[in-house]
């Protein structure tokens, strides 16, 4: 008994004592620690466009959010999805449940993507994707603790494939990547070709990392469709790519349409292969003095790599969310996710990779999205000089109408 | 019904020279994989990390040396098949007398860290390398396609590898001693033939193989550090099927799946992956040693 009140006596002598010692209350409730779990291919077909320069990117944001100064911790902790739903799960629980995580980002893989979205939105979490396709995390399975910021498989499909239907190409072809993202974005673009009053003539669907399209090539070209279109990514889209040149699929007039591509892609393939091919990114690093700015503070971590708009996604989602964090407090964005989020969406967004822009009600990050063809060997003047600019889409026409996702949180 | 015969045929027949082009692959590999299983009596899986390195070393030789297509053909199977000889000496050389368990295992590790440091210093979306000038330009008119010159000499080098290989082991007095040795390895010794030497060397001609299909397919495929993963499970049931250790088998079962796989991709395209592991199910109920294998 007497031991009990020794220690009960003791204990409240420390509690008593931290006020004293410790800091003052108000600086207390700032030094709070936030966690933000960057959720990645480290290792597979998505490695360049996601991977280490994802978390390299989300660092900068760290460092330009100038957060640290007004008090608040944020550590960064990354691992490898392996494009598998039930790893991504796994570790978002983990990271959420036993390590404190409070922010998911990146997370390429649509099918991985909405696997954490679920966990995210249970949990109260923030979560911003920005390497995944899928329309459904602003669509049907949006969420008031997900951002979708970077791209979409609807805007892919409005810029890029409009602008080939509009330059002549009525007929097509698909080859698509047999998982959620690829039957997405040939829904998406064979709307948009339909209702531009061209017709869809087939589609062959391979598995995610095929290594020989030529089959899929030729299947393409029996079917005398004008252009045939590419809804695969990463690694398969490169020898997608490289093998059409390979078997002159352009030389009789077929045009490929890759509906996504990233300019790390690009340099994978070499101006060679990849010449005048036209993809939609909504960031590209030589695209004006900020985002010129940005890539230059970021490069000297990147290991050689250049960020693509899924880097620049990752760079930008944090920076807002920091600043969110800032203007509520980050205890009370710790919380709750949602309410982080909503703080967000309340905000008008300013970074160096998108400009100015905002967040919609359904989680819908808006900005403008660049058509770009990428330059011959002739025209590039540097290193990762690669694309020249088309055509722009504003925020408002880029993306899908609010009142067609079906997002639950419009109607309430 | 005759148009609809022809239609299939303009359709599959494109496909049989696509599936011939594949099936060169397979034969290289499984043929490199049934020779040191033959001899060495290990089951290879750091295979595909080999062939991922000869297309490396080919890029390597390239970029950095200024050494073409022609040179890499040669080189880079030599300077793999030596680092094949590393690995023997060091590692699986210790494993001879365990059960084929330990080498699998040691070898599929290898394969992990292989790859593992490729990704680390290249990335994983792969590196271009151009076919060379002679074997560039317009795709051949076969008259129902049009077939890329390259393609066409992947067959051609496939067919001759194989075969010079075959002879080799079949014919030469060279291939008598390693037939020889894998009966009864303590007698050729006695005869006063150098067995581990013999062991090594095998080995480092099995990875050497390797490494000639992964310069063949740098051209084709892009340069990254996961292409050989890919290939090398449709290989181990190329080699299962054709029979573990027989060279004729292999070479065989390669371009006769890679024509099946072909036909799969037109007829039923979403059974093309599988349509090989079902073969080899069947096989396997059927002559559990293979179609080629002694039981």
């Amino acid at each position: 008994m007497s031991q009990d009140r020794r220690t009960l006596l003791k204990t409240a002598a420390v509690a008593s004592a931290v006020p004293v010692v410790g800091l003052p209350a108000r600086a207390r409730a700032q030094s709070t620690t936030l966690k933000i779990g960057v959720l990645n291919d480290q290792s597979g077909v998505y490695r360049e466009i996601s991977g280490p320069t994802s978390t390299a990117c989300v660092r900068q944001a760290i460092v330009d959010s100038g957060i640290a100064a007004k008090g608040v911790n944020v550590e960064v902790v990354q691992a490898d999805h392996q494009n598998k739903p039930d790893v991504g799960a796994t570790i978002a629980r983990q990271w959420i449940d036993r390590d404190g995580v409070d922010v998911i980002v990146d997370v390429p893989n649509s099918a991985v993507a909405l696997a954490v979205n679920g966990i995210v939105r249970e949990k109260n979490k923030a979560y911003f994707n920005s390497t995944g396709g899928t329309t459904e995390l602003t669509g049907g399975q949006c969420s008031p603790n997900t951002i979708h910021w970077t791209y979409d498989t609807y805007m892919l499909a409005k810029s890029t494939g409009g602008a080939m239907v509009k330059t002549g190409g009525d007929s097509w072809f698909f080859i698509t990547a047999d998982y959620a993202f690829g039957h997405d974005l040939e829904r998406n673009t064979t709307k948009f070709v339909q209702e531009a009053g061209g017709k869809v003539l087939g589609s062959v669907k391979h598995p995610l990392q095929s290594t020989d399209f030529s089959s899929y090539l030729l299947q393409a070209q029996q079917s005398r469709a004008k252009v045939i279109g590419l809804a695969n990514a990463g690694t398969d889209t490169i020898n997608s790519v490289k093998q059409a040149a390979e078997f002159g699929v352009t030389r009789r007039g077929t045009k490929i349409a890759v509906l996504l591509m990233f300019i790390n892609d690009v340099h994978s393939l070499g101006l060679n292969a990849a010449q005048g091919l036209v993809c939609t990114e909504s960031f590209y690093w030589d695209l004006n003095d900020r985002t010129r700015a940005f890539t230059k503070r970021v490069l000297p971590s990147l290991g050689g790599n250049y960020p693509a708009m899924s880097h620049a996604g990752c760079y930008a989602s944090v920076l807002h969310y920091l600043k969110a964090v800032a203007d509520m407090g980050a205890a009370a964005a710790k919380a709750s996710g949602a309410d982080a989020v909503a703080r967000m969406k309340a905000m008008p967004t300013d970074d160096d990779c998108f400009g100015q822009g905002s967040i919609r009600a359904d989680g819908r990050k808006l900005h403008p999205a660049f058509l770009f063809e990428v330059k011959t060997p002739a025209e590039s003047k540097g290193p990762w000089d690669y694309y020249k600019l088309l055509q722009t889409t504003s925020a408002e026409d880029a993306w899908r109408p609010l009142s067609e996702g079906g997002c639950s949180l419009i109607r309430t | 019904m005759i148009e609809d015969i022809l239609f299939q045929l303009e359709l599959g027949l494109p496909q049989v020279v696509l599936g011939l082009v594949n099936g060169a692959f397979y034969a290289l590999l499984s043929l490199g994989l049934a020779v040191i299983f033959g001899m060495l009596n290990v089951i290879n899986f750091a295979h595909g990390a080999q062939f991922m390195m000869g297309a490396f070393v080919a890029w390597m030789l390239l970029a950095w040396g200024g050494i073409g297509y022609w040179w890499a053909l040669v080189l880079s199977p030599l300077i793999v098949g030596a680092f094949g000889i590393v690995i023997e000496k060091l590692l699986i050389s210790r494993l001879y007398k365990l059960d084929h368990l330990y080498g699998l295992l040691l070898t599929f590790g290898l394969a992990l860290i292989i790859e593992g440091v490729f990704r680390n210093q290249f990335g994983s979306s792969g590196l271009p390398y151009s076919p060379p000038e002679s074997l560039g330009g317009p795709p051949v008119d076969l008259g129902f396609m049009f077939l890329p010159k390259y393609r066409l000499w992947v067959v051609v080098a496939s067919l001759v590898v194989s075969l010079a290989t075959w002879l080799v082991i079949e014919k030469t007095r060279l291939g008598a001693y390693l037939r020889a040795a894998t009966e009864n390895a303590a007698l050729v010794q006695a005869f006063g033939v150098n067995v581990p030497r013999m062991v090594t060397l095998t080995y480092a001609a099995g990875v050497a193989l390797a490494a000639f299909a992964g310069v063949l397919a740098a051209p084709i495929y892009s340069v990254n550090p996961q292409m050989g993963s890919s290939l090398i499970i449709t290989v181990f049931a190329v080699v299962v099927i054709g029979g573990m250790g027989s060279i004729l088998g292999s070479v065989l079962t390669g371009f006769g799946l890679g024509l099946v796989e072909g036909l799969a991709k037109v007829f039923y395209p979403e059974a093309s992956s599988t349509v090989i592991f079902v073969i080899m199910a069947i096989v396997l109920l059927a002559r559990p040693a293979g179609l080629f294998g002694r039981a």
